[in-house]
């Protein structure tokens, strides 16, 4: 399970960088996503693996008999915050494109863009 | 444990839910509850420096956990401090929103203004590393609203920048703390102190490589070298009040590498103690020496101004890169000086661009403005106080800095580095101010609708305020001295930082 785990982190990152890198703000979001997926799934592992181990601690159970609950936290408040920053990015790309008249991220100088000025 | 800790954090955040009732209520209510709260977080932080004097952390366990296992906020000097001027600058900023009618431009300024001290004195009061990201998050959303408050192209697209620069510092924050948990088991600072001392050998690779992941991230904050690029469009194209508060902005990254990477890889770390000072040292003279070469290229005030923060902000990396006790001294004097006057010079600069009208604040020659000679006035003084020259306070700070930089077997590099920029800076300010004030062209050559406003003397109340700080840090330099030298011991012994936070006991009937 750590192999494949690792593998999905690793090219959900490469994925994610490689988009956050284009020049188009549609990728640019998409890799932020795909970033974000890539550290939460890190997040989680970072409790170690486990499989079919409840989180929260059974009094009877011994001390290695759970799954850390942590790092679930950790996830399901680090996608909230994603969630709520690629809305806020995704209503600013479109804003960016209404005033710059383009999807470039460094709004470029466009025939249509000149026209506007 | 005091309740007085937890209200810098709170009070703002009380105040944007009830601000944001108040919305029906106009615009006038909306100022008086904003003000008040800015006054009365003044007044709260004065109590926090107050607190906090005898060298006592105060603790507050939230939801009366105890560390590690809850979340914790601790006071000391140092959060105080931040805490402290937070709110002085939120005072100017927010008088000239008021007085320029900047917070009519667009909805919500005053909540967001609200929410975004929420983040900061969160941030500067946070014992959690986790916590931290939150807050984090929490004052970057606010700024990325305010950032954008009132409507431009070059503000959009600066904030774009903005934005997804930040957004990939979140995932790298995310990634290293998950392999900081994931080696050390904990999210507490002090409790990540303590277990680091004893980590077994090969796992130091991990945590050294997750403390430089961080370092990355507060670079980000605090404009480091190479990641500075989005700061001077940003802040040159926001409003005027905005970017007098984001003054502070990059002061959280400076903080947070002197609160976290000083307590983990502090004394008590071991072979990791104080691994990441030379790359601070060394990033930070690279920022100072490029952060000359913009303000000399600048081809406006504002962006002048921001090359300026970044100038200042740079000198700060140094003295937090040279480790010790007298150069941490010296870089929080520096600190207090640096945020309230690159708030006021951001205001200055809205007042020249309000004053030339069509020229805005282009260094070409442009129309006399109105009050020319107040305003000029105002401008040297400020200019002498950011660029470092005596007899203000940026004199004073950078003398202490360099005299603590003798000890560091680099200081002949740093003194060159230090005074070259500044000469640098010195050197594009006088043409600045001149090119502004002196070379103005004659009245018949100016059309009437190319005219600027007259001087807004409610809102230049502000700009006085805010650099009224200066004289005032050089006649009371001895105690405010003695305070941060205080500060700084206290900062370097992670020790008790340690002990306190995990000692504080659950609050129960008995120890009400």
């Amino acid at each position: 399970m750590e192999w494949l785990i690792s593998l999905a982190i690793g090219v959900l990152t490469a994925t994610g960088v490689y988009l956050t890198l284009r020049a188009r703000t549609f990728p640019v979001v998409l890799g932020l996503t795909l970033l974000a997926y890539a550290v939460n799934i890190f997040l989680f592992a970072m409790g170690r693996l486990t499989v079919g181990l409840p989180a929260v601690i059974d009094k009877t159970a011994e001390a290695a008999q759970y799954s850390d609950p942590l790092p679930q936290a950790l996830v399901l408040t680090a996608i909230v915050i994603a969630f709520g920053m690629t809305a806020f990015l995704i209503v600013l790309a479109l804003k960016a494109r209404g005033e710059l008249g383009n999807d470039h991220v460094d709004g470029l100088d466009t025939e249509s863009n000149k026209e506007a000025k | 444990m005091s309740h007085l800790t937890a209200w810098p954090v709170f009070l703002p955040l009380i105040t944007g839910f009830i601000l944001i009732l108040a919305h029906m209520g106009g615009i006038r209510l909306q100022r008086a509850i904003s003000f008040l709260a800015v006054i009365g977080l003044v007044l709260l932080s004065v109590a926090l420096i107050l607190a906090t004097s005898t060298d006592q952390y105060q603790v507050y366990l939230l939801g009366n956990w105890t560390a590690p296992f809850g979340i914790v906020l601790v006071l000391d000097r140092l959060s105080a401090l931040m805490v402290l001027i937070t709110s002085l600058l939120a005072v100017g900023a927010l008088w000239y929103a008021m007085t320029t009618d900047t917070d009519k431009k667009g909805a919500h300024f005053h909540i967001l203004f609200q929410l975004q001290l929420f983040g900061l004195n969160g941030a500067f009061l946070t014992g959690d590393v986790f916590n931290l990201f939150v807050f984090f998050e929490v004052l970057l959303l606010a700024s990325y609203g305010l950032l954008l408050h009132g409507n431009g192209r070059l503000r959009t697209k600066a904030g774009l920048h903005y934005v997804v620069i930040n957004l990939v510092g979140s995932t790298l924050f995310l990634f290293a703390v998950g392999a900081l948990y994931g080696v050390l088991g904990t999210l507490n600072i002090a409790d990540m102190a303590a277990k680091i001392a004893v980590a077994p050998q090969e796992d130091l690779g991990v945590i050294a490589a997750a403390g430089l992941l961080l370092l990355v991230v507060f670079g980000v904050k605090a404009a480091m070298f190479p990641l500075y690029l989005w700061m001077p469009s940003a802040y040159a194209n926001t409003s005027a009040p905005v970017a007098a508060l984001f003054a502070i902005m990059t002061k959280v990254g400076i903080y947070s590498i002197i609160r976290i990477h000083g307590t983990i890889f502090g004394s008590e770390a071991g072979e990791l103690s104080y691994f990441y000072a030379p790359w601070v040292l060394g990033l930070g003279l690279v920022t100072l020496f490029l952060a000359a070469l913009g303000v000399m290229a600048a081809r406006g005030l504002r962006e002048q101004v921001a090359y300026l923060v970044l100038a200042s902000v740079a000198t700060l990396l140094v003295g937090v890169g040279l480790m010790s006790a007298e150069a941490l001294n010296a870089t929080l004097y520096y600190l207090i000086h640096s945020t309230l006057i690159a708030g006021a010079m951001f205001l200055l600069a809205d007042v020249v661009l309000r004053g030339r009208g069509a020229y805005e604040d282009r260094f070409e020659s442009g129309p006399f403005m109105p009050n020319a000679i107040l305003i000029g006035s105002v401008f040297m003084i400020g200019a002498i106080a950011m660029t470092g020259m005596p007899p203000l306070s940026g004199f004073f700070g950078k003398v202490l800095i360099l005299s603590a930089a003798l000890d560091d077997s680099w200081f002949a590099v740093i003194i060159t580095v230090v005074l070259v920029s500044g000469l640098i800076t010195i050197l594009s300010m006088a043409r600045s101010g001149s090119l502004i004030f002196y070379r103005t062209l004659s009245d018949e050559s100016i059309s009437s609708s190319e005219r600027g406003e007259p001087l807004n003397r409610m809102a230049f109340i502000a700009v006085i305020g805010l650099l009224l700080s200066s004289p005032i840090l050089v006649v009371f330099a001895q105690p405010i001295t003695a305070f941060t030298e205080a500060t700084a011991h206290q900062v370097f012994n992670s020790a008790a930082y340690i002990e306190a936070v995990l000692s504080t006991p659950m609050v129960t009937e008995a120890n009400k």
